[in-house]
């Protein structure tokens, strides 16, 4: 087994905001009929949610389930994990017009966290994070790189984005909660 | 700033957010057709100044395709629907009759 390293290996910055390179993060990306009790009962397995509703995080034992599309998801497990799941995915899903690949290594998930980690996001991406809800999924773009965010705790959001982009979207971040650039 | 809520996934999404596909409900005209209908087909766009129906994809979101009715003039947007149509539907039709009573119709 390689020494598998993330992205930009658990880069920190500490702003009016903390950011951090969220390291190791296994990623799933399942795409066919949401719908079909074949895909419920894979997603249940992989991950013990079931599949989540429009625009919709869920999450049980350190695993989530997010809505990407309505014909994907995309499945959070332990990096170590990922493989596997994966590879049981395939079998679980035989007979659906369906797909699941380990997409871990072509991704990055970052963590901003702070009373005002929300104004780091507002200023990149052009979503009302007012009207976000709790368990929302907002797919749209950090300045001009695709990117998913949702809020993963009270004071704390997490984003993920193309790995390929990862060293763009963290100093977008880390320039966008430099101290003294508040909102308000 | 233009504002289309897909409907697909339900995002209202920022102009920026969204990829631009052209007019739509056009029919293709491939191969065996007339030069003219394929010259047609290829080159020819309504353009107009007012109501216009458009492709759109949610580039930074879903990634999907859907349709769009909207002003060209003032940007007002009278509605969205799904891509798997072949003409906008009657409600939204009656919609952009009551909006703009001067509007000829859709074909
Ligand atoms: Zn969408």
């Amino acid at each position: 087994m390689p020494n598998a390293v993330s992205a930009l290996n658990g880069k920190a910055f500490s702003g009016f905001a903390q950011i951090t390179e969220a390291g190791l993060q296994g990623m799933i990306t399942l795409r066919g009929d949401l719908a079909s009790p074949v895909i419920a009962e894979a997603v249940r397995a992989a991950t013990g949610t079931p599949v989540p509703g429009p625009r919709q995080v869920v999450s049980a034992g350190g695993k989530s389930a997010l809505w990407m599309s309505p014909d994907e998801l995309l499945l959070l497990v332990p990096y170590a994990d990922a493989a596997g799941i994966a590879a049981q995915l395939t079998p679980a899903l035989s007979g659906e017009h369906a797909l699941a690949v380990n997409v871990s290594d072509a991704r990055a998930m970052f963590r901003i966290q702070g009373a005002k980690a929300a104004q780091v996001l507002q200023k990149l991406a052009p979503v009302d994070f007012d009207t976000l809800g709790a368990d929302e999924v907002r797919r749209s773009r950090l300045a001009q790189v695709a990117a998913a965010m949702w809020k993963s705790g009270p004071d704390e959001f997490t984003v993920i984005g193309f790995r390929s982009v990862a060293g763009y979207i963290m100093g977008l971040l880390e320039n966008a909660a430099l101290p003294g650039s508040e909102i308000a | 700033m233009l504002i289309l809520e897909c409907p697909c996934c339900g995002v209202k999404a920022e102009e920026t957010e969204l990829a631009p596909g052209g007019e739509a409900h056009l029919k293709r005209y491939g191969p065996g057709s007339s030069d003219e209908d394929f010259d047609n087909y290829m080159f020819a766009r309504a353009n107009p100044k007012g109501v216009h129906f458009e492709r759109w994809r949610h580039a930074y979101g879903c990634g999907k395709w859907f349709l769009a009715a909207r002003c060209t003039a003032t940007l007002e947007v009278f509605g969205t629907y799904p891509a798997q149509t072949t003409e906008p539907p009657a409600e939204l039709q009656a919609y952009i009759k009551s909006r703009r009573p001067e509007w000829e119709g859709y074909k």
